[in-house]
């Protein structure tokens, strides 16, 4: 029975788990300056509804999935958003927070003004990438409207072209700071692993 | 007459390193009628610029490209004897304003409506007054027919598109791809500028596979500037190249196993593919690679870490491969979700000239580090299967990891010293490129100027001809197997929508 499946899956990894360290990053710190900003635009009703978890959903209005790719790579174990109480929802009605990436092209402004439309109030808009920035390199052509910011208020950006998950993570992080400042700011007296 | 002789009957164009003919327009629409009672030439591509078209075909192992001219507008359609030829025709009348005579489906493509301008790319191009048009779609008749419309804004985190699906009870009867949504004018854009400024273009046409399309796009601009790219480049363009294909085919295999909510591989394909981009940023300073391979070389040296990171990094992914694949194979309600699920025919497969994994699980052998073969490509393996479903798919996809993960030690192994950019001459010329990406052949062509600008260009995506055989695919399946379908294609909607 030493071949079984049990012997050869479960225990190893069982051992890695509990004497291994683990595959997950130290989360990246959160800058006191962008928090600041964040807190000014947020009122004190909206923070007390949202708390210490965000619902985030991605819509890509232009990309060309470079951002994509890293948006989902915060999902994976090294990054695992979800223990900062951040995740990702499948619709906009569920959502506290629309990513949105891309130069916004025409044929995509309606689906993302009525997505945004869509999403209850309060709602934190974040442009990911420098084409959602200001229409990055897509800046100025017949079919794109030039960055998120010329169809919706934006209330974060996080440029890069793809922004790493960690700058992502960062971003997102005073996001979360905003909402609850004191949790956050008592969490990260913590001494890092 | 058989198409190769109606193609070279015409007045060399001078393409390098595969030649392009003008041909008249009777003998394009003697080409088109040729088409019809043959399936040995296979259409790559169909494109224009103002006042002509051209495509792109495969046939006796070699690329060769024709051109009709369509100064008045019109020409004579190839849809009907080759169906990969409708949506080209279609986003042809939406860009150029050019329209394909006798073509099978003359609806818009690219244009919703919603542009200032109609025939952005024809150099007479209108304003576009009118309020957008409600898109059609193909009916479907029968009793207890519904539609399900899916997007353009999906549940996950992907790109954005609209799937019409008619459905019968769980089967789906039809689904209707609606593309465009993420249409930005790349070509306009990529025209007039240099050929190195308009590479951040094809650099971001899919960044999923941006090695790949730089290196096409690099391979044209060198053809046709008669400019060989020194060995080191070539070296590590591959070595960027095969990367890229590891950490994609990690990303959908993971996926694939996602979409059957079996959870455990997407997670351990996301740590391995996590150290492929971290040691893809050791060692080239990006994690996707973007914007180092370019027109005369390469714009980064690999780092002095960086083939111990790659190693090391991809040693991880080759102890895991077979572990993994022991899990994948050995969970009934796993396989009970790919196998025999999303069959593609190789008949159709061929038909539409599909390339990448998804013909090569459905028997049509085409590799283009193979055939038509370029440097530094040599003995590549490309695994060939018959059985054309998810599983099939899914396992091209593993051998091919496997090959990479072996091509990429040759290389760190041999890699020549010496420069890496050479300049470029300012110049005209015509080229076209082709490389193989994790999806499928990159074919890109593209003419220049006499100062050297973008006269004209079009980087046609391998989802081309693989997005209307997803289509075929999801036929007779049930509506919850789409995920699966689609993730084992993952066409590209960016490299596409233009």
């Amino acid at each position: 029975m030493s071949d079984s499946p049990i012997n050869r899956l479960v225990w190893p990894r069982l051992a890695r788990s509990l004497f291994g360290r683990p595959i997950t990053d130290p989360p990246p710190a959160v800058s006191d300056e962008i928090t600041a900003a964040l807190v000014e635009r947020l009122d004190h009703a909206a923070q007390r509804r949202l708390g210490r978890s965000l619902s985030i959903r991605q819509v890509d209005a232009g990309s060309c999935n470079g951002c994509e790719l890293e948006i989902n790579a915060l999902n994976n174990v090294v990054y695992d958003l979800e223990r900062f109480g951040l995740r990702f929802v499948a619709s906009p009605r569920h959502a506290d927070v629309l990513l949105v990436t891309g130069p916004v092209t025409r044929n995509m402004r309606e689906a993302l003004e009525r997505t945004r439309a869509c999403t209850p109030e309060p709602c934190w808009v974040v442009a990911v990438g420098d084409c959602a920035v200001d229409g990055g390199v897509f800046k100025g052509s017949y079919a794109t409207l030039g960055g998120v910011g010329d169809v919706l208020p934006v209330d974060l950006v996080i440029p890069g072209c793809p922004p790493t998950p960690t700058q992502m993570l960062e971003g997102l992080l005073a996001l979360l700071a905003a909402n609850a400042p004191k949790q956050i700011a008592a969490g990260r007296k913590r001494p890092e692993a | 007459m058989n198409p190769l002789a109606i193609i070279r009957g015409g007045a060399p164009q001078g393409c390098t390193p595969h030649e392009r003919y003008l041909l008249t327009r009777p003998a394009w629409a003697a080409l088109a009628t040729a088409l019809a009672s043959e399936t040995a030439t296979d259409l790559l591509s169909l494109w224009a610029e103002p006042g002509m078209v051209h495509a792109a075909f495969w046939v006796e192992g070699t690329l060769v490209i024709a051109s009709c001219p369509a100064a008045d507008g019109r020409y004579p359609a190839l849809s009907p004897s080759r169906p990969g030829a409708v949506r080209f025709e279609r986003m042809i009348r939406d860009l150029w304003g050019l329209s394909a005579e006798g073509g099978v489906d003359l609806r818009a493509w690219l244009d919703h409506g919603r542009w200032p301008i109609t025939g952005p790319l024809s150099g007479r191009p209108t304003p576009n007054t009118s309020p957008p048009p409600q898109p059609e779609f193909l009916a479907v008749e029968g009793e207890g027919v519904h539609q399900i419309p899916v997007g353009p804004v999906h549940a996950g985190i992907i790109e954005p598109g609209h799937f019409r699906f008619h459905v019968q009870g769980e089967t789906v009867a039809r689904l209707e791809e609606r593309l465009g949504y993420l249409h930005k004018g790349t070509l306009s854009l990529m025209l007039g500028k240099p050929a190195r400024v308009a590479a951040r273009f094809a650099a971001r046409l899919s960044g999923d596979a941006t090695v790949a399309h730089s290196w096409a796009y690099a391979m044209a601009v060198e053809a046709a500037l008669a400019v060989t790219p020194p060995p080191r480049a070539v070296a590590l363009r591959a070595l960027m190249a095969e990367l890229e294909r590891i950490h994609n085919h990690l990303n959908d295999w993971g996926f694939v196993c996602n979409d059957a909510s079996f959870a455990f591989p997407y997670a351990r394909c996301g740590v391995l593919r996590e150290g492929v981009l971290r040691a893809a940023r050791t060692a080239f300073g990006h994690r996707l690679m973007m914007d180092r391979v370019v027109p005369g070389g390469v714009s980064a040296d690999l780092a002095t870490e960086g083939p111990d990171a790659i190693r090391a990094a991809l040693a991880e992914v080759a102890i895991e491969i077979p572990r993994l694949l022991a899990i994948y194979e050995g969970h009934a309600s796993l396989q009970d979700r790919v196998v025999g699920t999303g069959i593609l025919s190789r008949e159709l497969a061929v038909r539409f000239a599909a390339g990448g994994h998804v013909g090569r699980a459905s028997a049509r052998h085409f590799d283009a580090r193979v055939t038509p073969g370029y440097a530094p490509y040599a003995g590549v393996t490309a695994p060939v299967l018959t059985e054309g479903d998810v599983d099939a798919r899914v396992r091209i996809r593993v051998a091919e990891l496997q090959e990479s993960i072996r091509l990429v030690g040759t290389l760190l192994d041999a890699l020549p010293e010496g420069e890496l950019l050479l300049p470029l001459p300012q110049k005209s010329g015509e080229g076209v490129g082709m490389t193989e990406s994790f999806r499928g052949e990159c074919l890109h062509w593209v003419a220049l100027d006499d100062g050297g600008l973008v006269r004209a260009v079009f980087p046609r995506d391998p989802s081309w001809l693989q997005w209307p055989l997803l289509e075929a695919a999801i036929e007779g399946n049930i509506v919850a197997d789409f995920p699966l379908c689609n993730k084992s294609f993952n066409c590209s909607y960016s490299g596409v929508d233009l």
